[in-house]
């Protein structure tokens, strides 16, 4: 089966202009590819780059050399605007960190994704209505803006965001950090449905029961780790 | 797609000064570009450029207009740019004062614009005005107080339906959320977020403000001693940063 | 009808020939682009800004020996102001000059239009003091004057929209803004807006603002339309009254308070036209009983 995800021979490194010119490189070599339907973990020690990579799949940072492909939409290279419609329509993410507009409600922030990709607003706020009751967020919550909800709260919040859109392929970065044993079951049902339905998922978990639980396979990106100058 | 916003080589010279040099970009329909920078960037003075307010030494500002395609606004006659500038343009001042006629009534400040189209129904252009201080959150029993009478966060949002009611296509923004604050800024952003969104508009948002970019742009354009530094998708800008200034830029907000 | 002398000290009509010529190539040029602003080279005139120098200079152009002129203030043919500067031209131009309306071939006017009609052979000189009706609005003349090159008119309707909101109906009463020829926004000077239907005449009309030196002017048979909204159109109104002293119900009307107690009785403002009409035997409420 055709692989959703590709990337092959990929480096990064960091130039900081402001502190001498000094080069830090982070990555090399870098080559993995995720077909749909599969979920491939990213392990490594802290430090490794298994962020730094999501983040170049995600368009978030410029890969130096090398090919990331996601779907039809060449990341490495593209258009600020090819990047923008790949995430609307092909990508998902859910990061650790909920980045939005305070005193939007929480309802239409889960269902924004929804929109974005072309749904009205009724299917969006049907679908955010289903993700936040499936994830035990209390139901007053909803008209009120997640900026000032618990750590545990807006990492639901920012689940059902990412999961609002049925993305072809999607990147999640813990996604069972700081939950309980309820809701982390909720996520992993999420995580299998979504491979039911064809996604090809690249995921970053430190539970390691839940990584053996939804993960086909593991890359270690430490192998891609340049060799730190001594 | 044929893009809405066509820059070439656009640059400006305050005598042997450079305001802004050889800019070029392309906006796309639905597009939302921030342009950053500390003051005396050039920002100002390429937004000003762009929107027919200062006149460049050198270059074309290509706008896809609804009858004739695309046309540089540069060498369209005069009556053509300012029909251009009540209809599909629409330019948001940073401070309220100067985009809004401080002694007509707001509704009289929202309808000027359909009136400059050719409204002519008084029941019609006083509806559509009430119908758009309702969606910046003024309430209908100001229509008609003078903007004096509003706090600032109220004027802006006045001046934003002054701007937005004849549905323009391209909106100038010059530090839209600049002087207001926090609590207020935050309101105006989602209000112009939503406002972007539902109306599907282009817009070029001048800011020093990265908060502000990250939240409503799609896009960056960096700038220093008004040359282009640093472009690219907001969150990677900012997020990964590859020109100095754009690092040293990033690196000097102050984190909440 | 003794054909005067003028005063030998003057050139005739007191303005010397090399300006009059200067305001007449402006008034042609004005009467060519119907109620488009031409700026002239105004001159100090023996009277203070705002008592008609700009009226007194366009009369003094178009003057000839042979000419009848009227002068009227409010439609009074008797106030200070209309005396003085009839006595100035019987002094510089010694033209004749006559107090009716029909008679006359020049009438120069401050804030009225006579109420009997006027026909071709006629010129009404308007005393302008603010030529630009976009300059409350829009202050910069530059702006203001690019605005009516562009035929830029919203915001004239601005001005009429903030009367209605308001004041339930448009308020403005006089200076009411036309639009002339479907061209040039105009000021037509502070005539009541009862008086705007009569810009449509026979007659030439020329508006002169001496401080502002401005000269424009509607020629016959051209089109003024006032300004309005589809839903809110232009109603020339005047006071619900007859007049006291003539009766009649249709003329423009001042209101006279007559003492203390609020005694107050309504008069046409065109005093040639109310006595006319009291001297073809017309009675109003308050006339002197007959003494037949």
């Amino acid at each position: 089966m055709e692989a959703m995800i590709r990337v092959s021979d990929v480096s990064k490194s960091f130039v900081l202009h402001n502190q001498g010119g000094a080069v830090i490189p982070v990555m090399a070599g870098a080559a993995l590819s995720v077909r749909r339907g599969e979920c491939v973990a990213l392990v490594g020690d802290s430090g490794a780059g298994k962020s730094t990579l999501m983040r170049m799949l995600y368009g978030n940072y410029l890969a130096d050399g090398g090919r990331i492909l996601v779907g039809d939409v060449e990341v490495s290279g593209a258009e600020p605007r090819e990047i923008l419609a790949m995430r609307r329509e092909v990508l998902g993410y859910v990061s650790q960190f909920l980045r939005v507009v305070p005193r939007v409600p929480t309802l239409e922030v889960v269902a924004e994704p929804v929109r974005a990709a072309g749904g009205s607003r009724e299917a969006g706020e049907a679908r955010a209505r289903d993700l936040l009751a499936r994830l035990n967020v209390p139901e007053r919550l909803w008209a009120l803006s997640p900026t000032t909800f618990s750590g545990g709260e807006q990492q639901r919040v920012n689940i059902a965001r990412g999961f609002a859109h049925d993305f072809p392929a999607m990147l999640l970065d813990e996604p069972t950090a700081s939950l309980d044993a309820t809701n982390r079951a909720v996520v992993l049902g999420l995580i299998e449905e979504a491979k039911a339905r064809g996604a090809a998922i690249v995921g970053i978990f430190h539970d390691a029961e839940a990584r053996a639980q939804v993960c086909d396979r593991e890359i270690d990106v430490s192998r891609f780790t340049p060799e730190r100058a001594a | 797609m044929t893009p809405l916003l066509q820059v070439r080589d656009l640059t400006k010279r305050y005598g042997a000064r450079l305001g802004c040099g050889d800019v070029s970009f392309d906006l796309y329909p639905g597009e939302v570009m921030g342009i950053v920078g500390e003051s005396g960037s050039g920002k100002s003075t390429l937004l000003n450029c762009l929107a027919g307010h200062l006149a460049p030494d050198e270059g074309q500002v290509i706008f896809d207009t609804r009858g004739d395609g695309p046309v540089d606004t540069l060498t369209m006659s005069e009556p053509a740019r300012r029909m251009l500038g009540r209809t599909d343009w629409a330019f948001v001042h940073q401070n309220a004062r100067d985009g809004l006629r401080m002694g007509v009534s707001a509704g009289a400040n929202v309808g000027e614009r359909l009136m400059a189209v050719g409204a002519r129904h008084y029941g019609d252009i006083r509806a559509q005005a009430v119908d758009w201080l309702g969606r910046v959150e003024i309430a209908e029993d100001r229509v008609d107080d003078r903007p004096r009478a509003f706090s600032g966060g109220m004027q802006q949002r006045l001046q934003i339906a002054r701007n937005l009611v004849t549905g323009p296509r391209l909106v100038f923004m010059d530090e839209p959320t600049g002087g207001l604050d926090v609590s207020v800024q935050a309101r105006l952003l989602d209000l112009l977020r939503g406002l972007v969104r539902e109306m599907g508009l282009s817009a070029i948002i001048v800011t020093h403000d990265l908060a502000v970019v990250r939240l409503l742009a799609d896009r960056l354009m960096v700038m220093k001693s008004g040359a282009v530094v640093e472009t690219g998708l907001t969150d990677q800008v900012l997020d990964d940063p590859q020109h100095g200034y754009t690092q040293l830029l990033v690196s000097s907000v102050l984190q909440v | 009808m003794t054909a005067m002398q003028h005063d030998p000290a003057y050139n005739f009509a007191y303005l010397d020939e090399q300006t009059k010529r200067m305001i007449r190539r402006a008034l042609l040029k004005a009467l060519a682009i119907p109620g488009y602003q031409v700026p002239f080279a105004s001159r100090e005139m023996p009277m203070p800004y705002g008592w008609g120098t700009g009226g007194v200079q366009v009369t003094a152009a178009c003057l000839t020996p042979g000419d009848r002129l009227k002068v009227i203030d409010q439609g009074a043919d008797d106030t200070t102001n209309a005396v003085s500067i009839r006595k100035f031209f019987e002094r510089t131009a010694g033209v004749e000059t006559t107090e009716h309306t029909a008679e006359a071939s020049v009438i120069q006017t401050r804030h009225r239009i006579p109420e009997a009609p006027l026909g071709e052979g006629q010129i009404l000189v308007y005393q302008v003091p603010i030529p630009e009706p976009l300059r409350f609005l829009e202050p910069r003349e530059t702006e203001s004057r690019k605005m009516h090159a562009l035929e830029e008119y919203g915001l004239m309707y601005v001005k009429l929209y903030e009367d209605i909101a308001h004041n339930g109906a448009i308020s403005t009463a006089y200076a009411y803004p036309v639009k002339v020829e479907g061209r040039y926004v105009m000021d037509p000077s502070p005539i009541p807006k009862f008086d705007n239907p009569k810009l449509e005449s026979g007659a030439i009309q020329l508006f002169g603002a001496g401080r502002e030196q401005r000269i424009y002017a509607i020629p016959p048979y051209t089109q003024v339309v006032s300004l309005d909204f589809e839903d809110h159109p232009f109603e020339p109104s005047k006071a619900d009254h007859d007049c006291d002293l003539c009766g009649c119900g249709t003329s423009y009307l001042d209101e006279v308070i007559t003492d203390d107690a609020g005694g107050r009785m309504f008069v046409c403002s065109d005093t040639d036209f109310c006595a006319a009409r009291q001297a073809e035997g017309h009675r109003g409420r308050l006339s002197a009983e007959d003494a037949a």
